[in-house]
């Protein structure tokens, strides 16, 4: 059967002035459609790297990308876009949406590009919306929305296109808890609904809630498993790191010279 | 795909920032208006012009002789211009000498500087009962060639100083010309305002009386009416041919038809214009240069906005055709607006002109051109996009990491 996404031996290299960074240094990654999957890792694991590979908003070094069958490692700007398109639904941290425009237009942005008549995109941008229970705001700028309200705006964005991957990027990072675990859990029901989810974290407590948990660091996979399995949520230690013991008092006291 | 929107996306940002999106406005808004201001004044001259010419008569070929100097033997005298008009009745309907005279006019204690003394012969009144410079006798009769033949001391007035030397009623009476009384034998009808200095304040004499008064042997002015519009060319060849004849070097005189005295002045008010809405140009070329820096300064403020456009699948093109689309718009509307200030300021000109030159009727009107108005239009959507483009490549060419990374 074919994977939904196959990552083989994907390489991502950056020369930071006379330094090599390997930010992906050989990654092997399959995802099925209907997983439901987190990518977890601690900032410069690789993750956010990971991410923008997976979304085609970046190409690798080497290896290969096969995203629906088709390679799009080597494909171009205007072709990766066109991916995104119609492949891919994001969900940022940020909610990344654009002021200027009302609920329901930025909804149907990707519609746009995607070049659906007008008509078709009031609908399906309306269907949408209704998905997350905003249809009543859609005439609103996104700053008259809570930050809640937004992200779920985000989503539903994401879904009008109707993806074959959403990818969300630390959906909940600027929320509250409470907000934060409404969204989550809305990523479990379209998960359950059929929809394939990769999830891009840094927090345990909020990979947990996916299916399976690959964990990233120094840009390789050092878990690739179910979540349930502890092993999933074990913070790596950094070989040959041991924390220093630091003398409590000595910020006080610093401060108090100061 | 995406045009209306671009467009309603153009109109709201412009909206939302009305100081700014006036002062990127500007450079267009005063360059179009400069344009339509430059066209409207050249359009009106021309018109002007062309109903003064119109109603001289557009068969008219004026002759001016310079002459080889006092004493050489080669002169022409008013019989032999004369004489060509019999010669010729194919192509010459008439032909008079045409004096400045210089001398005071006066009338009781009366002095009228201004007015224009002029010495014609019989034939300035042509078969259709105007003169050659269009005139036509609202009462009494015009010079005759007994009058001119005789060195009568008559005269035919214009409107302004039948009225005001006379109070209505000039037939009959004098009026003091270089110290010698002449007596009035017709009056002209209204021709321009009534006013000192102008059209109706005007004298004809013979000009026989406005060599004598002037103290000169010949005339160096004649006026000569082709038989049609058609054959004024053909006449002036004759002329050209007969003075030729005389002085057996063009130099000496000067001839030229009302066509071509119409072109000449075309072409030197085009010409005017041209350097004028070159000028005005710059202006434009300014109007752009600001587009496009208020352009850069909204891409780099929008680079998160273009981020999140490409992640959601715009391409290169989709970003460039909204940046490009927005540079129109804005400079379209400071067009359009420079289009209504320059057609209101045109408007406002034409007034202080007609105030200025004290004309009410048949003056000068700075009328707005279709072609100047669709043309300015186009030049300036024109500008708005090219000017756009750089930005909007820019804009386009942004990574898309790089753009959703970017505060």
């Amino acid at each position: 059967m074919e994977h939904l996404i196959e990552l083989k031996d994907v390489y991502k290299i950056y020369q930071m002035g006379t330094e090599t960074v390997h930010a992906l240094d050989g990654i092997n990654l399959t995802i099925d459609e209907g997983e439901f999957v987190a990518i977890v890792g601690q900032s410069g694991s690789g993750k956010s790297t990971a991410m923008n590979i997976i979304g085609c908003l970046d190409v690798p070094t080497s290896g290969t990308y096969h995203l629906g069958g088709v390679d799009v490692s080597t494909m171009d700007d205007d072709q990766q876009a066109e991916i995104r398109n119609k492949m891919l639904g994001f969900i940022f941290q940020q909610y990344n949406l654009i002021p200027k425009l009302n609920v329901q237009e930025n909804v149907e942005l990707p519609l746009l590009y995607a070049g659906i008549p007008a008509d078709e995109r009031h609908e399906r941008a309306i269907r949408s919306l209704e998905r997350v229970g905003l249809a009543d705001k859609r005439k609103n700028l996104p700053n008259q929305l809570s930050g809640g309200q937004q992200q779920r705006v985000s989503i539903a964005r994401a879904l009008a296109g109707n993806p074959s991957v959403i990818l969300a990027d630390e959906p909940t990072g600027a929320l509250d808890s409470r907000t934060g675990r409404e969204v989550l859990g809305f990523l479990r029901k379209l998960n359950e609904e059929g929809d394939t989810v990769v999830l891009i974290t840094h927090d345990n407590s909020i990979a947990v809630k996916a299916k399976r948990i690959v964990r990233l660091q120094d840009g390789q996979i050092i878990y690739d498993g179910d979540a349930s399995d502890p092993r999933a949520v074990v913070q790596p230690t950094l070989s040959g790191e041991e924390e220093e013991d630091i003398p409590p008092g000595v910020f006080h006291s610093e401060e108090g010279q100061a | 795909m995406n045009i209306s929107q671009s467009f309603r996306l153009a109109v709201k940002s412009l909206a939302t920032s009305k100081m700014r999106a006036l002062l990127t406005m500007l450079g267009i808004i005063i360059g179009v208006a400069a344009v339509i201001i430059i066209t409207s004044l050249g359009n009106g001259m021309q018109n002007y012009m062309n109903d003064q010419f119109e109603s001289m008569g557009s068969n008219l070929v004026q002759v001016q002789i310079y002459g080889r100097g006092m004493g050489s033997s080669r002169t022409i005298e008013p019989e032999d211009m004369y004489a060509l008009a019999e010669k010729y009745p194919d192509y010459i309907s008439g032909v008079t000498p045409y004096v400045t005279a210089q001398a005071k006019v006066r009338q009781g204690t009366e002095e009228y500087e201004r007015t224009s003394l002029y010495g014609v012969g019989e034939s300035f009144l042509g078969e259709q009962g105007s003169t050659m410079r269009g005139e036509t006798l609202a009462t009494g009769r015009f010079l005759k060639f007994v009058d001119v033949d005789r060195f009568q001391n008559v005269c035919v007035i214009g409107a302004y100083l039948a009225q005001n030397a006379f109070s209505g009623d000039p037939l009959g009476q004098t009026i003091s010309i270089g110290g010698m009384p002449y007596t009035v034998v017709g009056v002209l009808d209204t021709v321009a305002d009534l006013s000192e200095g102008s059209g109706d304040d005007i004298i004809y004499i013979p000009y026989t009386s406005a060599l004598r008064l002037n103290g000169m042997a010949d005339a160096n002015f004649y006026m000569f009416t082709s038989t049609t519009r058609d054959t004024a060319s053909a006449a002036k060849g004759i002329i050209e041919n007969r003075l030729y004849q005389t002085f057996q070097s063009s130099d000496y005189y000067f001839v030229m038809t009302s066509a071509e005295m119409m072109d000449a002045m075309d072409s030197m008010v085009n010409t005017l214009m041209m350097i004028l809405i070159l000028i005005a140009a710059i202006s434009l070329l300014v109007g752009g240069i600001g587009i496009m820096n208020i352009m850069l300064v909204s891409v780099t403020e929008r680079t998160r906005e273009i981020g999140i456009r490409k992640s959601l699948g715009a391409k290169g093109k989709d970003i460039r055709s909204q940046f490009i689309i927005e540079a129109g718009t804005t400079s379209a509307i400071g067009g359009a607006i420079g289009i209504v200030l320059g057609i209101i300021m045109a408007n406002v000109l034409t007034n202080v002109i007609a105030f200025a030159l004290n004309t009410t009727n048949n003056g000068f009107v700075a009328v707005p051109t279709i072609g100047g108005i669709a043309v300015s239009f186009g030049v300036s959507v024109g500008i708005g996009i090219l000017f756009g483009y750089l930005p909007a490549n820019k804009a386009a060419r942004l990574n898309p990491i790089d753009a959703l990374r970017y505060e």
